[in-house]
């Protein structure tokens, strides 16, 4: 038995003092949350703004340029959002196919025997990563989409029409000026779609060319000296193992992307962001809105990353 | 013997090696033809580069007062001299030790590169002569002290020489105060800093902050304390599921209701501290997968040394993860600084921002290409040497990684 | 003052209180202490609309707004250039001013009951500055006659404005359909508009015309002839600190008195040499600050008049230089001449 003498002093105590780091730390957040907290009630207060969630009932009174849900200024703030997450998720959900495609595309392209196709992939990657996003997406919208040709200018191919106010899809028709048709997407949309799909491609095609670099070189001979053509060697040999490491890396990228999409203010798509914006401005209520986007963005990261850890746990070594 | 091809063949090969690859050769080949074509007709006949002539100073600097520019050339050839002592004395070292065949190449071209710009910018500008004589007079600054320590820096001992780094840091500061003014300088509020001055303040000075914040969040990650781990787990978890734009608009409208009257600082400080604060949790990600790649016997071996805590991190285990978590570290500061035009969508004047406001101008509407495109390539080069550095000081610290910079897309 | 006290003390503001309570002369307002002690005045412009707020490639602020923005601070500082602009888009601009990032909001905003009321935004606005009305332009070869020919095609607007909601009112009235097309920014709005993606753009009729002197052929747009709404622009404050808005009120005023009476940037001095000489003027003594308390009362400087005056001129010279019919605008006076010509500009009196 030790005697009493020997224990170190409570200062230098093992078991004592990183629960006294800790207490002290947790005090102090405690104390900085309680003090912002507090200011946050008294200057609301003082503003009238106390937090309340009401408002959300309240007519929007504007009215947002393409959703697929229908709206309209009469309906309430909830509405106006709801719209705006819809319109969010659906340029999300086609940026991760597009990216992916791309992505993949030039992923695996700096692999080709065509030395000039290798170059332009590497030349692409580079090229578009080292250059921000709200700059290529401003880009993309008042330089690329807005000189497309106007009404009966409009480039047009069966079914399909390409003018400077959308994509027409099914026999468009020039309406008094306007072209309609069953399926549309609008050039906002487009510019939105093609910045967020050209940018994260770039990103996928990194976490793809990694993915199959490490791959051993020997599957590759293995696979040709068995007679496949390295079309085949890719798709059934090499890509199945390389999808295990590719997966992981995909999730950050899609949620980035994900995150990258509440950049549409720049080109006049009318996102969650977007309306968000506008709610608070018709509203007033700052901090209900803030709490509201900062929900909905969390929400839709957590849905890409259980989709992707789904994903992830078919692609992984099955061992017995 | 083996009987190197030929160029020709070689490019025969690469090129035409099936009929598939030929003709993707030529349809890539066509394609590229014809958009240099059209980039060169458009850059040298179409585009109307007067609007960034005229604004240029206001692109450089945005609203810095005029009488007070001189504080800035002033520390632009301060710059000028660090960046002329510095490589001096890197080459004279790398001339005495053994050779390196990337260097010397690199910098032939990094000269050439450098002088051919500081000749061409200011007259493609069209600035005054006095001005551009300024520029002339910075860059042989540059060159005569480049020169000189390249030649004689071996001969400065070396303890002397390992201080020499150290001015960084002390120009940083002293920069700071120039910029900002005080210690008897006129203050100059950072709402007149603007255009690539505030860009790159602003991506600088969130760099060298989230760097430390992430290394720490990183280790409180990783710590056995539970209320460390999950506090600095929920810290970094909610940074990166929210978009920076939604954190920036919270710290410019929000911040002001969460400390009393007159508490918060500048916008433009708010603006800095919610970009430190938001690439330290990345930072913090990619810091922490260096450490996991770290075997847990170098921690164990180090206490068991008798080192304390504190001291086998700083000296056994940081530095090995952090040269591990280099690449993607880089990878940050580099989408940071591409972050930082989103600055511009809350109304703070940094490139993209003040780009936006010449365009507003009637004199120059609808010339928005020629601004975009100057703004890209001002952000590539920044970015790309951002990128092409910490590959070579990846490669300097590890000879054997072959790894390149692991860039990560802006978390916008 | 109770309830201040009572929610404040709890933190730190104690210390605050006794310190701003001492200042002024019996006149409570944090935030012209605030203004005083910082020494200069930080004011929300737009700073990318010709005419009311502009930077100049030199770096210069000009504009209507920004001359208001001048005057408040000669009157309350003493010198018209201890002035911070801070760029603020229109959705940002309420939550700036709220939370004290602002201490005046001069960037053409229009005074509503909901921004004005303290359910709503709870903003104090001084004095309509420029009476405005929301338009709408389309190009001169559209063939578009009236709003009603613009249903069913796409409309620029810009977000966070009062003019989006004018816009849906309107066409759910006109029962048309139609596309809002919204950008955050003025600029972006223009482009896009000019670009031709939309067939028409809306906003209020001064910036139309401001814009519209920019286009590559001004002559070809036309603003329909419907009114979509009333839009009187004020300088804005924050209800919580009325001895502020009372003063920046009173400063607008100036300004208009100053014209109706005829005193200019030019003649001041001597006016106000002729008012220290001649004790028979007391209206004029008054309003100089010569004999009184004017200035006193409302926290300012006895001689508030004379520096807002001097410093950018009275209204009608503000008018003339930054959007009448000498400048690139031409705008005419219109509703916004003095009451004696048949407008809508009226000071009370300064007793």
């Amino acid at each position: 038995m030790t005697s009493r003498a020997e224990d170190p002093p409570w200062w230098r105590n093992r078991r004592l003092l990183p629960w006294l780091v800790q207490g002290v730390a947790a005090l102090v957040v405690a104390v900085v949350v309680a003090f912002l907290l507090s200011n946050l009630l008294i200057n609301l207060t003082a503003r009238g703004l106390l937090l309340s969630w009401s408002w959300l009932g309240n007519p929007a009174g504007f009215d947002i340029s393409e959703t697929l849900l229908p709206f309209d200024a009469s309906l309430p703030y909830w509405r106006a959002l709801l719209a705006g997450l819809v319109n969010t998720l659906r340029v999300v959900l086609a940026g991760l196919v597009g990216a992916t495609v791309l992505g993949t595309l030039v992923g695996t392209a700096s692999f080709s025997s065509n030395g000039l196709l290798k170059r332009l992939a590497r030349i692409y990657v580079e090229l578009i990563r080292n250059i921000p996003l709200l700059l290529q997406l401003v880009f993309w919208y008042f330089v690329v989409f807005l000189a497309l040709p106007k009404g009966s200018a409009a480039i047009q191919l069966p079914g399909v029409v390409l003018a400077q106010s959308g994509l027409f899809l099914g026999s468009p028709e020039l309406v008094n000026g306007v072209w309609r048709a069953p399926l549309s997407f609008t050039v906002e949309f487009g510019a939105l779609l093609t910045g967020l799909v050209v940018y994260s491609a770039a990103f996928i095609a990194e976490v793809v060319r990694g993915g199959v670099a490490s791959v051993a070189r020997g599957q590759w001979e293995a696979a040709s000296s068995l007679g496949f053509s390295s079309l085949q060697t890719l798709r059934r040999i090499v890509m199945p193992q390389a999808l295990r490491v590719i997966v992981p890396g995909l999730n950050s990228q899609y949620i980035s992307l994900a995150k990258n999409s509440s950049l549409a203010v720049a080109c006049g798509y009318s996102d969650l962001y977007s309306v968000a914006e506008t709610t608070l401005n018709q509203s007033g209520r700052a901090v209900e809105v803030v709490l509201i986007l900062l929900g909905s963005y969390l929400v839709i990261d957590l849905l890409i990353s259980a989709l992707m850890n789904g994903l992830n746990g078919l692609v992984q070594l099955k061992e017995r | 013997m083996i009987v190197r091809p030929s160029r020709l063949e070689q490019l025969r090969q690469e090129l035409f090696s099936s009929r598939l690859n030929g003709l993707i050769s030529i349809a890539l080949i066509a394609f590229l033809v014809t958009a240099a074509l059209g980039l060169a007709k458009w850059a040298l006949f179409q585009a109307q580069w007067a609007v960034i002539r005229a604004n240029s100073t206001l692109f450089a600097l945005g609203r810095y007062p005029l009488e007070q520019q001189w504080r800035l050339w002033l520390l632009t050839a301060l710059l000028a001299l660090a960046t002329g002592l510095s490589w001096g004395l890197l080459r004279a070292i790398l001339r005495s030790g053994p050779p390196v065949t990337l260097w010397p190449r690199n910098d032939r071209w990094a000269l050439a590169v450098l002088v051919l710009l500081s000749l061409w910018l200011p007259m493609a500008l069209r600035l005054s002569l006095a001005i551009q004589m300024r520029w002339w007079g910075i860059t042989l600054l540059l060159l005569v002290v480049r020169w000189a320590l390249g030649r004689w820096g071996s001969a400065i001992p070396a303890t002397a020489r390992r201080l020499i780094p150290l001015i960084w840091p002390l120009l940083y500061l002293l920069g700071m105060v120039l910029i900002s003014g005080g210690l008897g300088l006129v203050q100059v509020a950072p709402s007149e800093w603007g255009g690539l001055l505030l860009t790159l303040l602003m991506s600088s000075f969130a760099i060298l902050l989230c760097f430390p914040l992430g290394i720490l969040l990183a280790l409180g990650r990783r710590s056995a304390l539970p209320l460390l781990r999950w506090g600095s787990v929920l810290y970094i978890e909610f940074i990166r599921g929210a978009p920076l734009i939604t954190l920036l608009f919270l710290g410019q409208n929000i911040l002001g209701f969460l400390l009393p009257g007159g508490m918060a600082p500048d916008r433009v400080w708010r603006a800095a501290w919610v970009l430190t604060f938001f690439a330290a949790a990345y930072v913090a990600e990619a810091v922490r997968s260096g450490l996991a790649a770290l075997p847990a016997g170098q921690l164990e071996a180090a206490r068991s040394l008798g080192l304390p805590m504190p001291q086998a991190l700083i000296h056994v285990v940081l530095p090995q993860a952090l040269r591990v978590a280099l690449p993607a570290t880089v990878g940050q500061f580099i989408s940071l600084l591409q972050d930082t035009t989103l600055l511009s969508l809350i109304g703070l004047l940094d490139l993209l921002g003040t780009a936006r406001t010449v365009m507003a101008n009637p004199a120059f509407l609808g010339q928005s290409a020629e601004v975009y495109l100057v703004l890209a390539v001002l952000f590539w080069c920044c970015c790309a040497a951002l990128g092409l550095g910490s590959r070579a000081l990846e490669e300097r610290l590890n000879p054997h990684s072959r790894s390149s910079a692991n860039l990560s897309p802006s978390q916008a | 003052m109770l309830r201040r006290l009572a929610t404040a003390l709890p933190l730190i503001g104690a210390l605050a209180l006794v310190g701003c309570a001492s200042d002024g002369g019996g006149i409570q307002s944090q935030k012209m202490a605030a203004i005083k002690s910082r020494g200069n005045l930080i004011c929300g412009v737009d700073g990318k609309l010709p005419g009311f707020s502009f930077v100049a490639p030199d770096g210069s602020y000009s504009g209507l707004d920004v001359d208001f923005c001048k005057a408040t601070a000669a009157a309350l500082l003493g010198d018209p250039a201890k002035v911070t602009y801070r760029d603020l888009s229109s959705s940002e601009r309420f939550a700036a001013l709220g939370s004290g990032e602002v201490d005046l909001l001069s960037r053409n905003t229009t005074m509503t009951l909901s921004r004005d009321a303290p359910g709503g935004n709870a903003l104090a606005f001084a004095p309509t500055t420029f009476y405005d009305g929301q338009a709408v332009m389309v190009p001169a070869s559209s063939g578009i006659q009236s709003l009603k020919d613009v249903a069913g095609k796409p409309i620029c607007v810009e977000t966070g404005t009062s003019t989006e909601l004018n816009l849906a009112d309107r066409m759910r009235e006109l029962n048309a359909a139609y596309t809002p097309l919204k950008f955050q920014s003025g600029d972006q709005t223009y482009a896009a508009y000019l670009q031709g993606r939309c067939v028409a753009v809306t906003s209020d009729r001064s910036q139309l015309a401001a814009k519209r002197t920019g286009f590559p052929n001004p002559a070809g747009h036309i603003l329909l002839p419907d009114v979509l709404s009333k839009e009187p622009l004020n300088p804005a404050t924050v209800n919580s600190d009325p001895a502020w808005a009372d003063a920046v009120r009173w400063v607008v005023y100036s300004l208009i008195e100053a014209e109706e009476i005829g005193i200019t940037a030019a003649n001041i001095d001597a006016k106000l040499a002729e008012a220290e000489a001649n004790k028979n003027l007391a209206q004029l003594r008054r309003f100089f600050g010569v004999e009184g308390d004017l200035g006193k009362q409302l926290g300012l400087p006895a001689d508030f008049v004379v520096k807002a005056v001097k410093a950018v001129g009275n209204y009608g010279e503000v008018f003339e230089r930054n959007v009448g019919t000498g400048s690139p605008l031409k705008l005419e006076r219109g509703v916004n001449q003095q009451w004696r010509q048949g407008g809508l500009m009226y000071s009370p009196p300064f007793l």
